[in-house]
């Protein structure tokens, strides 16, 4: 672990940054089940994945591409936590899309965050010609598309790692495999075991690495940065997964996983992993948790009492923005 | 003022514009050392390097989906797609990626892109190298789809696409590139998108057009002048947006109207212009509204005959004006 | 205070569901928050958060019921008056479609001949009081084409009478027949002198015109302003004003302008006279009397109390460049409440202009002129403009047409050198 980069400091706040999104995430549900948000997608499971890439980038000037399921890496990319309870309840103010997308469609030009459709894969074309204007523009920035195992089997994610191949973009393929595309596991996807092995077939690094790891995942996503940033091209790294939780507030996951199977999981929950770590090392101990998990709940108290109380958008807005001109 | 091909004065905008903005980017399938299919940039790729004239791998998709996030990273890209025929695998990132970006962030985002694509028959391409797209795309808001029927038109109208700050598909029609020659300006110029143009005035019927049935309709107007007939030719120029005043005071002008296109009859763009017309002008109309339009079978047939069969003819587009003109 | 928990929606197209479990009980103390009862439908199986702290009072629903999204299910007391955060409204307005109406019906056929006509063969005899069954056809199978009604219209009035009906209502500028109202005494007609057959909008004109002067009995007012404030504006700004806004700043947006406040002082002059009644006018709408090569045309400026000066100028420059190209439609011509007319571009400096009928009164604002004026005991160059009103008496007093005309003035007077445009 050595070298990497990571003071004690920053894996504290990669903790904070894990802890918060749980929080989040849990506020969503229980604003789901009061009627109040239509529907929730979570990153629960997949926080370690999310933040330890965050922290490898270059935030706020390297682009990155999410998909609906990646609330804590837009919370470690610098969106407020008010910010995504304003997306959630689809209000006026919401810096996302002012109320006009779902929740977790992601996107934030200051940031950096790309704006996202729902049709999955399609920001991974996006990422790569982000890539392909630096790359002319020689603007330093890495861009990375974030994804789903599901989507890999669409025709996007195959041409967009064969374009930056071939024309040696920086940018990262990074692939979030919690082995179910909602209900559809992981070997009805693929007939390999792991997506890193697509990366072969394109001329490019395929790196697997444990996604409930979030020093781990730093470390091989630090290294595709560094990669990319000395014009070798592209990488793609597979982090292996799980989601805790249903694929959203709408499905009922006892159909297609059994309760041990995600018990099983859940051993290996990278919130307590990383905590008991962090504790072992002597970065946290009983008095900077209290504090942390207070402020926590003060901040998504404050956000949820925020969002709840801002104005809706008005109806009169409804054509704004179709063209420029 | 030199006279140019169509053709050629695409290719001396694209050069002239990539002179003027180092963020423009032209890609796409051989548009490099072969300068395309067409020759439409040819040359370019000596005058202005791999890095701003690039040849892509072959996926559509890919061209428009890159496409779209170069732009929002600074560059102006101008992708081609070969022939319009081949734009379907890439129409999701089109139509629900470049087209709804700027509406679905808030006004966060927006894609400054020009999708160059050929389109349209006569040119024996059959089924796949045939068709006219614009219809799939003009119904969707948030794009704009500009199509020119002239080489001065196509000068100023691909300059204002390219300075555009959403996406634009411009369509070259396959059959004008060398057929159609014309005076053009060497200095830059914009025609505003969304503004349609009166070709020839006229006071009996109005043809309404766009693309290479321009020349045909002033062809067909020029034949029936000499019957006495006076026709005017209104070129749309741009069919999203629609220039609805234009349409509506030629309509009122002469009462009558016939809307000429190489795209299918049905859901084409002249059932747009007949219900705008039909909403704006009931009590000036002094006829039906007509559509002389290609008709509804899947796509441009390769034999000769058939093909024939297929287009609207300036001779066709004459039969059709007389008959509305006697009624 | 108690707080009603209602069966929430759970999912998108969830539409009810069923309580599967109470997990509190009534009396039972519950934080927000925390779980309150299960709920079954059939995309999900949740346990639902109570939406306040409080202590449950009433369950309204028992186990393994099934109610829509909405229904009361349970009361919570609440103590003390910190209730739940309001909720914001969701004013769910409906997406209005946008564009006129279209609902014309099926097309027809080309090959119509005689007897039936296009909509605008209907138009124009029904406008001209021409009836198309007596213009001879030139159209396939003898149809009268519009080509055919336009000239039976210049080449002479119609032997038969006009039909009976009148125009519709909403189409105002349509004329009546063309009958009694031009009648007069017979002109002598010399050796040498041209006939000139009326066209379609003089007719239009002389039937107003005729019509306002014998059924309203107007009365005539005119007061002079000193504009020398607003002259030197419009001397200051004027050239900054073309290039900034694209329009030239002429007087007429500042005169409209002081009219709006005049009709907002004096309600009586914006207003019809309706046979038995006299209709008091809501929206100020202002017609403006335009000269055209083919004769006079009153636009309207709608609302014209919403806009500021650059505002109007843009609708004067607007409505009036479109009378001169011939491009207004019906709209522009209908709906004024009150007619402004800008006399003093022809030069003159005192008129009697006839009202606009059914609107009660037209205002003159007469050229601009120099003129040595006593100001105290001094004399001083001002520039001075006379405002001439017409009045409908039956609707409007003097007095009130008087004040009228003094508010207006007065607001003239005001505008300094430095006034704002905005």
């Amino acid at each position: 672990m050595a070298d990497n980069g990571l003071t004690p400091e920053l894996m504290k706040e990669m903790y904070y940054y894990m802890v918060l999104s749980r929080a989040v995430d849990d506020r969503m549900w229980i604003l789901n089940r009061q009627g109040k948000a239509p529907v929730v997608y979570s990153s629960n499971g997949h926080e370690a994945a999310q933040v330890g890439s965050a922290f490898a980038l270059n935030r706020g000037e390297d682009w990155i591409c999410p998909y609906y399921r990646d609330l804590a890496l837009v919370l470690a990319y610098g969106m407020s936590v008010r910010d995504v309870m304003l997306h959630l309840l689809g209000r006026a103010q919401d810096p996302n899309s002012g109320g006009r997308q779902m929740p977790a469609h992601w996107g934030h030009r200051q940031l950096h965050i790309l704006t996202g459709g729902s049709v999955v894969a399609t920001q991974d074309v996006h990422a790569t010609g982000l890539a392909l204007a630096s790359k002319v523009l020689k603007d330093g920035r890495v861009s990375v598309a974030y994804f789903g195992e599901g989507s890999t089997s669409q025709g996007e994610f195959h041409e967009a790692l064969n374009f930056a191949a071939v024309h040696k973009l920086p940018v990262i393929f990074f692939n979030e495999n919690n082995g179910y595309a909602i209900s559809v596991p992981a070997r009805k996807q693929m007939a390999v075991m792991d997506v890193a092995a697509r990366a072969a077939g394109y001329g490019m690094p395929g790196v697997i690495v444990d996604g409930n790891d979030p020093l781990k995942v730093y470390e091989v996503t630090r290294e595709a940065a560094e990669r990319a940033r000395s014009g070798d091209g592209p990488t793609l790294i597979e982090a292996k997964t799980y989601r805790f939780v249903p694929h959203s507030s709408d499905d009922d996951d006892r159909a297609y996983r059994s309760r041990e199977e995600v018990q099983e999981w859940k051993k290996r929950d990278p919130l307590v992993m990383f905590e008991q770590r962090l504790t072992e090392d002597g970065i946290l101990n009983d008095d900077n948790l209290t504090a942390m998990r207070q402020q926590i709940k003060d901040l998504v108290n404050d956000a949820t009492d925020f969002a709840e109380q801002a104005p809706l958008p008005d109806p009169g807005t409804l054509y704004a923005e179709v063209y420029g001109s | 003022m030199a006279v140019m091909s169509y053709l050629e004065a695409i290719r001396e905008t694209l050069r002239q514009e990539l002179r003027r903005d180092p963020r423009i980017m032209i890609y796409g399938e051989d548009v490099g050392v072969r300068g395309g299919v067409f020759r439409v940039t040819e040359g370019l790729q000596a005058e202005f390097g791999e890095d701003r004239v690039m040849d892509s791998p072959l996926a559509e998709a890919a061209i428009i989906g890159t496409a779209i996030g170069a732009a929002v990273n600074g560059l102006r890209p101008v992708p081609e797609i070969q022939f319009a025929d081949f734009i379907f695998p890439a129409a999701n990132q089109i139509i629900q990626e470049a087209a709804r970006i700027r509406y679905r962030s808030n006004g966060d985002f927006h894609v400054p892109l020009v999708i160059r694509a050929p389109f349209g028959g006569g040119v024996h391409g059959a089924l796949y190298h045939s068709q006219s797209v614009e219809a799939f795309f003009a119904h969707v808001p948030g794009l704009k789809v500009v199509i020119p029927g002239t080489p001065y038109d196509a000068k100023g109208l691909l300059a204002a696409a390219i300075q555009d700050d959403d996406p634009v598909l411009y369509l070259e029609h396959k059959a004008a590139y060398r057929s159609l020659k014309g005076e053009v300006p060497s200095e830059r110029y914009v025609i505003p998108l969304g503004k349609a143009d009166v070709k020839r005035e006229g006071t009996d019927v109005s043809l309404i057009t766009y693309g290479l049935m321009v020349s045909y309709s002033l062809k067909a107007a020029e034949a029936l002048a000499k019957e006495g007939v006076s026709v005017e030719v209104v070129d749309l120029r741009s069919i999203r947006p629609l220039d609805v005043e234009a349409i509506v005071a030629t309509a009122r002008k002469t009462g009558k109207v016939l809307i000429v296109h190489e795209d299918n009859l049905t859901g084409g763009v002249g059932g747009e212009v007949s219900a705008l017309i039909a909403e704006h002008a009931l009590f000036d109309l002094d006829a039906p509204i007509m559509r002389l339009a290609g008709p509804d079978v899947p796509a441009m047939p390769y034999s000769p005959p058939l093909e024939h069969a297929f287009m609207v003819t300036p001779e066709k587009i004459q039969q059709a004006a007389l008959k509305l003109a006697r009624f | 205070m108690i707080d009603v928990v209602k069966m929430p929606q759970l999912g998108e197209s969830v539409t009810e569901g069923t309580i599967g479990k109470w997990l509190k009980q009534v009396g039972d103390p519950v934080e927000k928050y925390e779980s309150l009862l299960e709920v079954m439908t059939d995309k999900v199986n949740a346990e639902v958060p109570a939406p306040v702290s409080g202590v449950v009072a009433k369950i309204l629903v028992p186990e393994g019921t099934t109610v829509d999204i909405g229904v009361a299910i349970c009361e919570i007391a609440v103590e003390g008056a910190e209730g739940a955060a309001a909720p914001a409204g969701s004013p769910a307005a409906e997406a209005v479609a946008v564009g006129p109406a279209a609902d014309a019906g099926g097309g027809a056929g080309l090959a119509e001949g005689r007897g039936r006509y296009s909509p605008a063969v209907r138009r124009l005899a029904e406008e001209h009081g021409i009836n198309p069954a007596e213009v001879a056809g030139t159209g396939a199978g003898g149809r009268v084409t519009r080509q055919d009604i336009l000239q039976a219209i210049d080449s002479a009035v119609p032997a038969s009478p006009p039909p009976p009906a009148a125009a519709p209502a909403e189409r105002a500028p349509a004329a009546t027949g063309p009958a009694a109202v031009l009648a007069g005494a017979p002109a002598v007609i010399d050796e040498g002198d041209t006939v000139e057959p009326l066209g379609a909008v003089r007719k239009v004109i002389a039937e107003r015109m005729v019509r306002s002067k014998q059924t309203v009995p107007h009365a005539w007012l005119m007061v002079e302003a000193d504009v020398t404030g607003l002259a030197g504006l419009r001397e200051r700004i004027k050239d900054e004003f073309k290039q900034r806004e694209g329009v030239s700043l002429t007087y007429l947006p500042f005169m409209l302008r002081a009219v709006v406040e005049g009709l907002r002082a004096v309600p009586a002059l914006n207003a019809q006279w309706n046979g038995d009644s006299i209709v008091a006018k809501k929206r100020i709408s202002l017609g403006i009397a335009a000269a055209t090569e083919r004769g006079l045309v009153v636009p309207v400026i709608k609302d014209a109390d919403q806009k500021n000066i650059v505002g109007l100028a843009k609708s004067v420059r607007d409505v009036v460049q479109r009378a001169r190209t011939g491009r207004l439609t019906l709209e522009d011509l209908t709906g004024g409440t009150f007619t402004v007319d800008n006399t003093g571009a022809v030069g003159t400096v005192l008129t009697y202009p006839i009202i606009n009928a059914p609107e009660v009164a037209i205002v003159t604002l007469e050229s601009i002129v120099r003129r040595p004026v006593v100001i105290g005991d001094m004399i001083g160059i001002r520039s001075m403009v006379n405002l001439c009103l017409s009045f409908d008496h039956r609707v409007v007093d003097g007095a009130e047409a008087g004040q009228f005309l003094q508010v207006v003035k007065k607001h003239l007077e005001g505008i300094g050198p430095d006034a704002s445009v905005y």
